[in-house]
Parts: C-alpha cells; structure tokens; sequence
C-alpha cells in the first residue's frame, strides 16, 4: 500500500510531500523536471525496496509558493538534507532522473555518507558547446511528449501529461506541468550547469547512469561527463525510448537498478 | 488627454517568406542571413527622424522601448535614442516617454535609475519614466533572468529604484538579488520627488495589484486593440477601485496601431501590406515564449490556463480588413480614425495616457510621415479635450508639461542620414 506524508522543512517554510510504498532497503527517488507520478517503475523497485519519492519543492499541492523560500542550488540541497534527515535516512540508495538525477549528484557530492548507490537517470547538470542539452521550457508543451518519449502516443506519457478529456482535468494537468517546469528550471535556467563538475569528486557512491538510446533532450554522451568523474561508473543503454526510460521501460530498467543496487 | 508617438524600430525589409523560413522574429533570427548593418544605421536615423517629426508636429510625448535580439523592434538601449530625442527636443514641450529601461535586465539596476535621471536633466524635467517588467523573451531567452526569478528582481529593482531617486542620505541597499553599500546617485532628477512613472503590461493580473499599489499609470500594450481589452481593463479598474483609488483616467495608458489617410478605402490601399507585414511577421513568435514556466506566479499560471487571453486567434490568418474590423488597427480617415479612438479606446478603455504606434511593419519612412502628420493635423487636436469636463490631474505625466498643448512646429522636416 502507497503512504503519503508531507513534511515541512526549512523552519517550515517549505512543504514536502513523500509518497512512499514498499519495504527493505530504503531507496530515495528525485523526480524530474516534469513533476512527481507514481508510476509502474517505483511500484516495481517497491517490491524490493523501501521507495521514498519527495515532491520538489513548490510541486506539492497547495504549496506552489514555497518554492520561493529557496534562492538557488545550495538551499535546495540543504533542504534535501532535512527532508532525509526528517526520514530517519542516514543513507539511502539514490535514484534520480534528469533534473532530479542532478539534484541526487549534488547531494550525494555535498553529503557523501547520505548516499551509498547512486543511479542516474539521463541527467543533466553538464554542458558541451557540441552538444547543447535542449531548453525543455521554451519548447511547446504540446509537443514535449515527441521531444521526451520514443512513443509520445503510449502510456508512459499519458501518465505524465494527463488526460486529453474533461477539460478540467486537462486544465489541471497544464498547470501542474508548467509549475513543474517553473520550480524546477529554476535551479538550471539557463543551462544546466551549474558547478556540478566542481563538486562530483566528492561523490563517494558506486554509480550506475541509465541512458535511453533516443534521447532526443540530453544526448546520451553526457555520461561521458560522469563516467570520467566518478570512478568505477557503469553505464546502461535502453533501447526504444528517449528521456525518460524508466517510464517507457519500466520493467527493464527496474531490473538495472535492483541488480545494481543488490551489486 | 496625452498623445504620445510610439516607435517600436522594426527590421522593415524581412523576405516575403520570412515566417515560413524562420522559426522565430525574436531570439533566434539569423542576422547575418536577414541584416544589414549600414542598412540597420538608416532604420535608426529613420526612426529618429519619425519620432522628431512627431514631436514639431504636435505630439505631447515620444515613446521608446527596449528589446533585444529580435527583427521585431531592435532598440536594446532605448536610452540612447531617449537621449538623441531629449536634446533636439529641448526648447519644446514634448516629454520624453521612456517605455523603457527594462530593470531586471540592466545589472545593478541603479543604472537605469542612473540614466533616466541624466535623461531629466538634459530635457529639463521632461521625462517619463517607463519602468517595464521586459519581455520574457528579453530577459528569460536573451538575457539569461530565471522565469521564476523575474518578477521578484524587477520588484525589488523598482524599490531600489524608486529610492535611489529620492533618499537624502547615502543608503546600503541588502537586497535578494542585489546588494550595493553604498547608493548614492549622481546625477539626481530635476522632477521631484522624481519623474513619473508608467507600468507597461500584458494583463497579467499581478501586474494590476502592482501598478494600483504603487500609484503609478498601468499601460496595456496590447496588438489585439480596444475591444479585446476591454475585459482586461475592466480588470484593472476593479482593482483600482478596490483598493480606494480615484477612477482618474491618467491612471491608464494604452497602445494602439493607427492608420490615417484621406479616405477608408485610400487607407487599404497604403496600409494594408505594412499592417500584414506587422501581424503576420513582426509577431511570429512561438506562444510558449511569452509565457515560460515559472515566469507568472501560480495565480496567474491557474487564471491563464484556465481562460488564456492568448487562446485569440491566430493572426497570421487573418487580413488587413480583419485587423481593422476587429480593431487590432484604427484605420481609416481622420474621422473613421478619431471616432473610433474616442470611442473603442479613450472611453471604452478610460484611457487618459494615450500611445499611438504610427510606422507600422514595413511602412515606408514617407509613409510613415505622411501618417505622423495627418493624425497630427486632423486627429489628435480633436482628442486632445476627451477629459477635460472631469477636472482630472494627469499626475503621471512631466509636471512643467500638464497644462500644455503643444504647439504645431513645424512640418515636413527631416533630417535624413548623413
């Protein structure tokens, strides 16, 4: 069964909610830039593991305007300390995708002892001049889903763009995924590099990078930029899917995090 | 009843195919395929030229604006022009109508404040002073500004601003985004406490709730024309009202294109391409741009998925007769013209403040005199008295300038680049 609790850091001006499922090894899942959803990939870690899987912060509901306590990258990881620290978690296995893989990056880089495994789902968080990661926010919204997934049609993006009926619905899912984009982006704009290369030495956890082969927002040689940093990183492909493989590939890429982290 | 020349200094020569080929006019349009710099240097003397032209022939006031990487209207110092424009002004009573410096963009933004006092007093006290938000094109997609941090900078740019104008004392200003220990400006405005100042927006109703607080002059810069304001101008004075304010009309500007020739059909005739031009090229620019994530506040994010006033139509499909029929553009002869300001925009708006966007597009440096000086002759003297029954002050505009009508100059001069 799924739990759901919020907890307010950051003397209690930012509100974050954890959905959570599962028991075991206690793994902690950052979203990416398009919101949290629970989805088919963390019901199947959640049969091995502890899922813990916070919502950035301004992205819980009735709690837009918290993101505005936080003035940049070294707030937003202190308040991921508290929020870890309020979980009881001392360490924890991460997994992170995308934005959220960076914000894993760099709090795994900040507080080594708070992460033992790190997996990385197409993150960002490096720029190369030959191979610019695309601007998601400038991008029509209506034709993300071609830009993030293989399949735009199939399930894996219904679940995170919504509904395309009542339009209530439909309404409720424009705005969640602007917000998203909006209190995300605010930590990357306007490009995503933001001193990680300063920091990732310090990242002490074996590191596992998933790529999906088509993906068209960060090019899979970004796990170039990783691999040469931290030492003894894997990395795994996933074949038929773009940005967001553990949507399109759930089962498959699952299975790359368990036996990793089981490693 | 304040008429001010507005000038947006577009590119007037983009190919036929221009918005088939490109995928933008702001941002990303290739200069070296589309430009031309000795080109470009004749726009600008253009445009200088046109906004003189306007001042001798009777306008209370010429605009400018600030843009950046963009075919649309590529002034990115307005102040540079404002500064030309204040100099061979003076001896006039024309303000100078900045719309202006964009705070969030010029960094720290003192600068500004810096400039637009050197503006007063090089035209003697003659300054508006526009204090615009900027595009998000500007400042999210050029010049770098977080969407989410763009309004909390401009809000804390515009105190420091407004403080920097009048404090006594040498201040330090602790701010989120800006820390200066020591302000202290040279030079200060000759207007005080300082000149006044314009809000430009879009309708974002935050904006409203900003402007009404800080008692200054709300402008809607709209290219959809009076009647699609109106909802949104409704809005604004609710919130005037709402939060005890007087209904002073001066209380609102408003942007409108305007065409003037002898007759309606003489209008179609010399306008109708330079009016396309504009809607179908100067504007193509990608929807989500005008909007990133995180650039409205949630509030604002809810309203304008829920009824977006951008859900209007599409104007590349639209015509010349369209854009008039619907008021996007007042076109037509001077009564067809004046009739409907006074109608559509002065009292259906409740505008005081008024900019009229004269060269339009790809309208001609002739063209675009002869349409200066017929809105002078037969038009803006018969608009000019719109609210003088009321007794209103216009407290937003130069104070040495409120009583005065300027006086017709001169016409058909034009000083053409060297």
């Amino acid at each position: 069964m799924r739990r759901e609790q919020t907890y307010a850091v950051w003397q209690g001006q930012v509100r974050m909610r954890v959905l959570s499922k599962g028991s075991g090894p206690a793994v902690v899942f950052f979203h990416g830039p398009w919101g949290l959803t629970w989805d088919p990939f963390l019901d199947e870690l959640a049969r091995s593991f502890t899922v813990f899987a916070p919502e950035h912060p301004g992205t819980t509901p009735d709690a837009a305007d918290d993101i505005y306590h936080l003035d940049g990258l070294w707030d937003l990881v202190l308040c991921y300390d508290e929020l870890l620290e309020a979980l009881g978690l001392e360490s924890a296995a991460f997994v992170g995708h995308s934005f959220g893989a960076m914000v894993a990056c760099e709090v795994a880089a900040a507080y080594p002892q708070r992460a033992h495994h790190l997996t990385l789902i197409a993150p960002v968080g490096f720029w190369r001049d030959s191979d610019p990661v695309v601007n998601w926010m400038v991008l029509d919204p209506d034709r993300l889903p071609a830009h993030i997934f293989g399949d735009p049609d199939g399930d894996a993006a219904r679940r995170i763009f919504g509904p395309s009926e009542p339009q209530d619905a439909v309404t409720a899912a424009r705005v969640r995924l602007m917000w998203a984009m909006g209190a995300t982006g605010k930590f990357i704009w306007p490009i995503p590099d933001k001193g990680l290369k300063k920091r990732i030495h310090r990242v002490k956890a074996p590191t596992l990078l998933v790529w999906g082969k088509e993906d068209r927002l960060v090019p899979s040689i970004y796990a170039d930029e990783f691999v040469r940093r931290i030492p003894g990183a894997q990395v795994q492909s996933v074949d038929h899917c773009g940005h967001a493989p553990h949507l399109e590939q759930p089962d498959t890429v699952a299975r790359m995090v368990r036996e990793f982290f089981r490693s | 009843m304040k008429i001010s020349a507005f000038h947006l200094m577009p590119h007037r020569e983009l190919p036929d195919d221009f918005e088939k080929r490109y995928h933008s006019v702001w941002v990303t349009p290739p200069w070296w395929e589309l430009a031309d710099a000795r080109r470009v240097g004749q726009y600008y003397n253009w445009t200088l030229d046109e906004l003189l032209y306007a001042a001798r022939a009777g306008f209370d006031g010429v605009c400018t604006n600030e843009h950046h990487q963009n075919a649309y209207g590529f002034m990115p110092s307005p102040n540079l022009m404002g500064s030309v424009l204040a100099k061979l002004t003076n001896g006039t009573n024309v303000a100078i109508v900045q719309m202006g410096a964009t705070l969030p963009t010029s960094n720290p933004p003192i600068r500004v404040a810096e400039e637009y006092a050197m503006l007063d007093c090089i035209s003697g006290g003659r300054l508006v002073a526009g204090l615009p938000l900027g595009s998000p094109m500007d400042v999210n997609l050029c010049y770098g500004i977080t969407p989410m941090e763009h309004r909390e900078r401009y809000r804390e740019a515009f105190a420091l601003t407004l403080k920097a104008w009048q404090a006594r004392e040498i201040f330090a200003w602790n701010g989120r985004y800006y820390q200066l220990a020591n302000v202290n400006l040279w030079p200060r405005p000759i207007q005080e406490p300082h000149p006044p100042v314009w809000v430009p927006g879009s309708g974002s109703i935050s904006t409203f709730d900003f402007a009404v607080e800080n008692d200054v002059c709300y402008c809607f810069l709209s290219y959809s024309g009076a009647r699609s304001a109106r909802t949104m101008m409704q809005g604004y004075w609710q919130v005037v009202s709402e939060k005890g304010r007087d209904a002073n009309p001066y209380r609102a500007g408003f942007l409108q294109l305007v065409a003037v020739a002898e007759t309606d059909a003489r209008a179609e005739e010399k306008y109708a391409q330079h009016v396309e031009y504009f809607y179908h090229k100067c504007l193509h620019v990608p929807a989500i741009w005008f909007s990133p994530p995180g650039n409205q506040d949630y509030r604002s994010l809810v309203a304008a998925v829920a009824n977006p006033v951008r859900r209007a139509e599409n104007p590349k499909g639209l015509r010349y007769r369209d854009f008039v029929e619907k008021g996007y553009v007042i076109a037509g002869s001077p009564a067809t013209v004046r009739d409907r300001l006074r109608e559509e925009v002065i009292q259906g708006l409740r505008v005081g403040n008024l900019m009229v966007l004269l060269q339009i597009g790809s309208m001609p440096h002739e063209l675009t005199l002869e349409n200066i000086d017929l809105f002078a002759r037969e038009v803006l003297p018969h608009l000019r008295d719109a609210w003088d029954d009321g007794g209103w002050v216009n407290h937003w505009w130069p104070e040495r300038l409120r009583a005065s009508a300027t006086p017709r100059v001169v016409a058909g001069v034009s000083t053409s680049q060297a």
